[in-house]
């Protein structure tokens, strides 16, 4: 479904991706996880649309997704909750909802923002108010919730579980994993690494922008070398 | 809920306009209810660019410049009548709007606001030298808007400080509603989004550069008529309406009544019009006042007044 390429990509003169390579087929829920500053929040920025590509390509269903700009790639079928949720905070819940939904007429929005109250009830109760006010948690899973009012094939999804605690990072992944159910594809970029791998089927591995190691998220769990630097074990 | 709260804003404002005439000593309060009027319109077009959609701009008195100059020549050199003329200054200035903003609101940040600086000042540079066209800095007459004989003919007859009253009250309350309209549409919301966050609002779909683009258009066309009912109503308009004063004027008023809600857009421009006329009294040190009134509201009100108090209300009723 999603094909990276020999991804670069730079900031001013410093390259921060050297020549990514990987691939997230229909229906999987694929994690990369890596250090502080490995560059995986690059490498969704450059899904995205928000962060120029240098070198190599990026295809999203067979079409060549490089050059779209990145408020066309929602209509193309891949959705992302960025980094640090970025939510619209002087909206209130329900708006934001309903610009997750941007792109669609109304009547199919009240239907599909019914089922994102489903999956996240404490946002029917706060549908009024400011989403300003939220908890990082609530903020986060208005965040998953307004990607996906966008009815996506592929969710990006760029660290969930940043900044919050760990009742609620469950909560989360327990989602993330339950997207699979509804046939939507994730690449879950995450530090949490062990919280990621456990939900994922497969995982990349990242490190000083380059990708060091990949293959089933059961066996990468299980590398003692992984164990060692990322899940403290 | 929102939506009971846009019409009960329309008819309160519709009931004070209505009601005020009852209360005024003399016929010279229906030409300062005018002038608030007006200013309110250009405010309200500030509200959308800037309160809407985080945009700002100092040059937005360059609209109000040409919408006063083409009831000015319009009707002269080409002998439009000075209804048209309205028309075609709103069609100019969105035109200008357009190309000037087309390539600045690609850039994030203060761009737009140093620009439009430019732009403004650029402006009244012509409206000021183009001497045997606008007739430069001692201004130029404006034909009549000829409704108020129209209306007279009709069997209703106003004074002219009442037809201006009237006239523009009723073009505020309209503007007001498209204005509070848009809140809450789709356009509105991808609007008050890229406010919040550009990246966001992109995730989503909204091509932030077009959304922001329409906000300046919009935003220019209500300056642009504005800058008519002036020129109309006094007969006469001067380089000083497209002047740099004149759009700091328009974005102090946003700001002071809250730059985010057009009643406090209204609000605003109400007092910042009635201020000076109050403190002609204190004739040296009226800018003074001015000045504090501004800094007080800046440090004890930061979101404008409307906002502050709308929030004070609804936190004692909790």
């Amino acid at each position: 479904m999603l094909t990276v390429e020999g991804l670069r990509s730079r900031y001013g003169r410093i390259e921060v991706l050297h020549g990514l390579d990987l691939h997230v087929d229909s229906g999987e829920i694929v994690t990369v996880v890596g250090a502080n500053g490995a560059g995986k929040t690059t490498l969704l920025r450059c899904l995205s649309g928000v962060q120029p590509v240098s070198g190599g390509k990026i295809t999203f269903r067979g079409e060549a997704l490089t050059t779209v700009p990145a408020y066309k790639r929602l209509s193309r079928g891949l959705a992302q909750s960025p980094e640090g949720r970025q939510i619209f905070t002087n909206l209130s819940v329900e708006e934001n909802l309903r610009l997750g939904a941007f792109l669609y007429s109304d009547a199919r929005v009240d239907k599909d923002m019914e089922d994102a109250f489903q999956m996240f009830p404490i946002l029917r109760e706060k549908r009024n108010l400011a989403a300003g006010g939220l908890s990082g948690g609530q903020q986060q899973m208005l965040a998953m919730a307004r990607a996906l009012m966008g009815r996506p094939s592929c969710l990006l999804l760029d660290e969930p579980s940043m900044g919050l605690a760990p009742i609620i990072v469950q909560q989360i992944f327990d989602v993330v994993s339950g997207l699979k159910a509804l046939g939507v594809t994730v690449l879950l970029v995450e530090q949490n690494a062990f919280g990621a791998l456990k939900i994922a089927d497969r995982g990349y591995v990242m490190e000083t922008g380059q990708i060091t190691m990949q293959g089933a998220a059961a066996e990468l769990i299980a590398d003692p070398r992984i164990r060692e630097a990322y899940l403290g074990i | 809920m929102r939506l009971s709260s846009k019409h009960l804003t329309l008819i309160i404002m519709a009931a004070l306009i209505v009601a005020a005439p009852f209360f005024f000593p003399s016929g010279y309060y229906f030409r300062v209810g005018a002038l608030i009027f007006v200013n309110a319109l250009a405010v309200t077009g500030i509200v959308i660019l800037t309160g809407y959609a985080g945009q700002i701009s100092l040059g937005h008195a360059g609209f109000a410049g040409i919408g006063g100059y083409a009831c000015a020549l319009a009707p002269v050199h080409w002998g439009l009548p000075p209804a048209l003329a309205v028309v075609l200054g709103a069609a100019v200035s969105a035109a200008l709007a357009y190309l000037v903003g087309r390539p600045i609101l690609r850039l994030k940040g203060y761009y737009l606001g140093v620009a439009s600086l430019g732009f403004g000042i650029l402006v009244a540079m012509v409206l000021n030298n183009e001497r045997e066209l606008t007739k430069g800095p001692d201004g130029i007459e404006v034909a009549d808007l000829g409704l108020r004989g129209l209306l007279k003919d009709w069997g209703l007859n106003l004074s002219n400080g009442e037809f201006w009253y009237a006239f523009t009250g009723l073009c505020l309350v309209i503007g007001a509603w498209i204005a509070l309209n848009l809140f809450n549409s789709p356009s509105g919301r991808a609007l008050r989004a890229l406010h919040g966050s550009e990246i966001a609002a992109g995730t989503v779909g909204i091509d932030v550069a077009r959304v922001k683009l329409q906000a300046f258009v919009i935003s220019a066309v209500y300056a642009s008529v504005a800058g008519s009912l002036t020129a109309l109503q006094n007969k006469f308009v001067t380089p000083d309406i497209a002047g740099f004063m004149h759009s700091v004027e328009m974005v102090t008023m946003a700001v002071l009544g809250g730059v985010g809600s057009v009643p406090g857009a209204i609000l605003g421009a109400g007092i910042l019009t009635l201020l000076p006329q109050v403190l002609t009294v204190f004739a040296e040190y009226e800018q003074l006042i001015l000045g504090l009134v501004m800094m007080l509201v800046m440090i004890f009100l930061r979101e404008g007044l409307v906002p502050s108090i709308l929030r004070k209300i609804r936190g004692r009723g909790e």
